[in-house]
């Protein structure tokens, strides 16, 4: 796409929990069983650029986010940030590169200490990470930092402590405490899900602020609007894997994996007269632990053929290689088939 | 009017007295009407006042709230009796299903259970006839008969949900009020909870009040709209009409707050500031300075005025002299 190197690259990751036997499990050997929670994902992240992780829960979709944190250990595959591979790396190798890749979580109400002035919380990264300098130039920091998630002047909220403040004041808060650390990656996990309406487009504002300065921001949702409004790229999840990824705007306009159509006909619109026939799939995400065999969305899928039982789809089949658009179904690609042989025939 | 409608809430009024002396009007003077097999959405922010109409609907709200106004069922008030009077329409005629329903639900019994107790109290099945009636009741949400000696924790969100509103139709009530019933969910769990609502109100004539903040969710299931601000009603009527053309700004605003498929190149904007806080009088339009398009005449509260044969609003603007 461009020439600038990739800063985020996800190579076939795969992250599994172990299931505890009990004690009875494992004397008597019973076999180890696992939360095939992450089955080799690959995906990738530019500077400026919001990468959408959308899908549902139990997908897998936090476990990839913990794992580019390094807050899992794999069991394989290659998380390269910035020319590193994090996954072999140690608490004591990882330390320097966390502060390039931080964090805000879904619920600002419980990741905001109660009893920590806004002024405090947002020095205390600096302090971990021994930066910032004296005193003066961190607080100076805490000020820029504020002044970026748009709570200015600082000097109405340095003292405030979390209950004094809104949702959407507390969720800017936890951005900027990510922020005073500098970060080149930011990982959102659902940052405007507990968020009354009228305020996720304020921190999404922000988000979006961010990232034109050039932060690169993964975000984890399953509202797909928000998604296809904010993202430049939006990768869908289905159980522990990539079922389509591309450009935001081909994803929506043109969705090619049958879970992504599902998916979309269910977003509700604002407009009651674009009031349409959700395609509502049965039943919810199936065991990690159980993986359907074949396809793994197969037994949900509505337009699916004997061979998807079978036949596990790569996601190497491009819709576009221009776009860089990419979906894991094989009648996707029998389709192709098809329309490539017509003319010869 | 020829026939009363089913529900009517006429001047309802919760306030709850605070410590300091002070009083915190949580709901002032809300009107509304409600007709067999309709869905109205009742939207706004948090702390606008939503859920504690929907509590006062059902005479739950707290000992600590004064309570004023009447709720006409079937042109009966039920407010005016007290507890006593309320009891018989409690889930025989109201019902409610509460936003998170791992709450709503007790951890320690199988949901089968908690069903049978429902029908034995109100004495509408006893022994095995409840025992049957559980089990029609669950396969009506979509939950097979035999997963009624599950616990709620064996079940997902989406399940428990189904539950209680299998326990809250237990007996056949005309009026369902749930609030916010798909927030903690899941899209695809959210759009089966809408659907299972929607052939719900089809099937059985049920009235719903859907109350949330989520208007996309509301604009996908119901005719009607009542947006709430600051304890008030700020516009009423068909949805459609709503959106397309609002009597208020907030309800323009509201909308404008949430992306939308199908208008992915316009703004999403928030809306500055917070709902005002209720426990201290308000002058003027209280969403004055929230609003992008305040004038001189804001300084006065503005009423409740109808805009068209059904569509209300409370905003100067809709009388405002075009200079």
């Amino acid at each position: 796409m461009s020439a600038e190197p990739t800063l985020l690259e996800v190579e076939d990751l795969v992250v599994r929990y172990p299931i505890n036997r009990g004690l009875v499990g494992s004397a008597t050997r019973r076999p180890q069983r696992s939360v095939h929670a992450v089955e080799g994902v690959s995906l990738s992240l530019q500077r400026g650029e919001m990468l959408a992780l959308v899908g549902e829960s139990g997908c897998g979709k936090t476990t990839t986010a913990h794992a580019v944190l390094r807050l899992v250990d794999p069991v394989s595959g290659a998380i390269r940030f910035d020319g590193h591979n994090l996954v072999p790396l140690g608490p004591r190798e990882l330390r320097p590169l966390r502060r390039r890749i931080q964090v805000v979580y879904q619920d600002p109400y419980e990741s905001l200490d109660p009893r920590f002035r806004v002024r405090t919380a947002v020095e205390e990264p600096l302090l971990i990470h021994r930066l910032g300098g004296s005193r003066s130039e961190r607080a100076a920091r805490v000020r820029e930092a504020l002044v970026r998630v748009e709570l200015s002047p600082p000097e109405l909220y340095l003292d405030r402590y979390p209950h004094e403040l809104s949702g959407g004041q507390r969720q800017r808060v936890a951005i900027a405490a990510a922020l005073v650390l500098e970060p080149e990656v930011l990982v959102a996990d659902e940052p405007v899900s507990m968020l009354d309406v009228s305020v996720r487009a304020g921190v999404l504002n922000v988000l979006d602020g961010l990232r034109e300065q050039g932060l690169a921001i993964l975000m984890i949702t399953h509202d797909l609007s928000t998604a296809a409004r904010f993202a430049q790229r939006i990768a869908v999840m289905y159980l522990g894997r990539i079922v389509e990824e591309g450009p935001a705007a081909a994803v929506v306009e043109d969705p090619q994996h049958p879970y992504t159509k599902a998916l979309l006909s269910v977003v509700p619109r604002r407009d009651p007269r674009d009031r349409q026939r959700p395609q509502i799939l049965k039943g919810e995400t199936p065991d990690a632990v159980a993986i359907p065999s074949g396809c793994r969305f197969h037994p949900r899928c509505p337009v699916a053929v004997e061979r998807c039982a079978a036949e596990d789809p790569e996601l190497s089949q491009p819709v576009s290689t221009e776009t860089g658009h990419r979906a894991a179904c094989i009648l996707l690609a029998s389709q192709r088939v098809a329309d490539c042989d017509e003319p010869h025939s | 009017m020829t026939t009363a409608p089913l529900l009517q809430i006429e001047d309802l009024h919760v306030w709850f007295e605070l410590e300091d002396g002070g009083e915190l009007h949580a709901v002032q003077g809300v009107n509304l009407s409600l007709e067999p097999g309709e869905r109205l959405g009742l939207v706004g922010e948090s702390g606008c006042g939503k859920t504690t109409t929907a509590l006062a609907i059902m005479g739950l709200v707290p000992s600590s709230a004064s309570v004023s106004g009447r709720v006409l069922l079937e042109g009966v008030d039920i407010l005016a009796g007290g507890e006593e009077a309320i009891r018989p329409h409690r889930w025989a005629d109201i019902a409610i299903v509460f936003q998170g329903a791992m709450n709503a639900l007790n951890p320690v019994q199988t949901i089968g259970h908690q069903i049978v107790e429902v029908l034995e109290l109100h004495q509408r099945a006893k022994g095995g006839a409840a025992k049957a009636r559980t089990g029609e009741l669950l396969e009506a949400v979509g939950i097979p008969a035999g997963r009624a000696a599950r616990y709620p924790h064996e079940l997902s969100g989406g399940m428990r949900q189904r539950a209680a509103i299998a326990m809250a139709l237990s007996c056949n009530p005309k009026v369902l009020i749930a609030d916010e019933p798909t927030t903690a969910l899941d899209v695809m769990v959210q759009a089966q909870i809408l659907e299972l609502l929607d052939g719900l109100c089809q099937d059985f004539g049920l009235a719903l009040i859907l109350v949330t903040h989520d208007l996309p969710v509301v604009a996908q299931l119901c005719n009607r709209c009542a947006v709430m601000y600051a304890g008030e009603i700020v516009e009423r009527g068909p949805l459609e009409t709503i959106y397309h053309t609002p009597g208020h700004p907030y309800s323009r605003m509201l909308f404008a707050a949430s992306p939308d498929l199908a208008g992915l190149d316009e703004p999403v904007l928030s809306i500055a500031g917070a709902p005002p806080r209720l426990d201290r009088p308000i002058d003027g339009c209280p969403f004055a300075p929230r609003c992008d398009s305040v004038f001189d005449a804001c300084a006065v509260r503005p009423r409740l005025e109808q805009l068209a044969a059904d569509h209300d609003a409370a905003c100067h603007l809709n009388s405002r002299v075009p200079a």
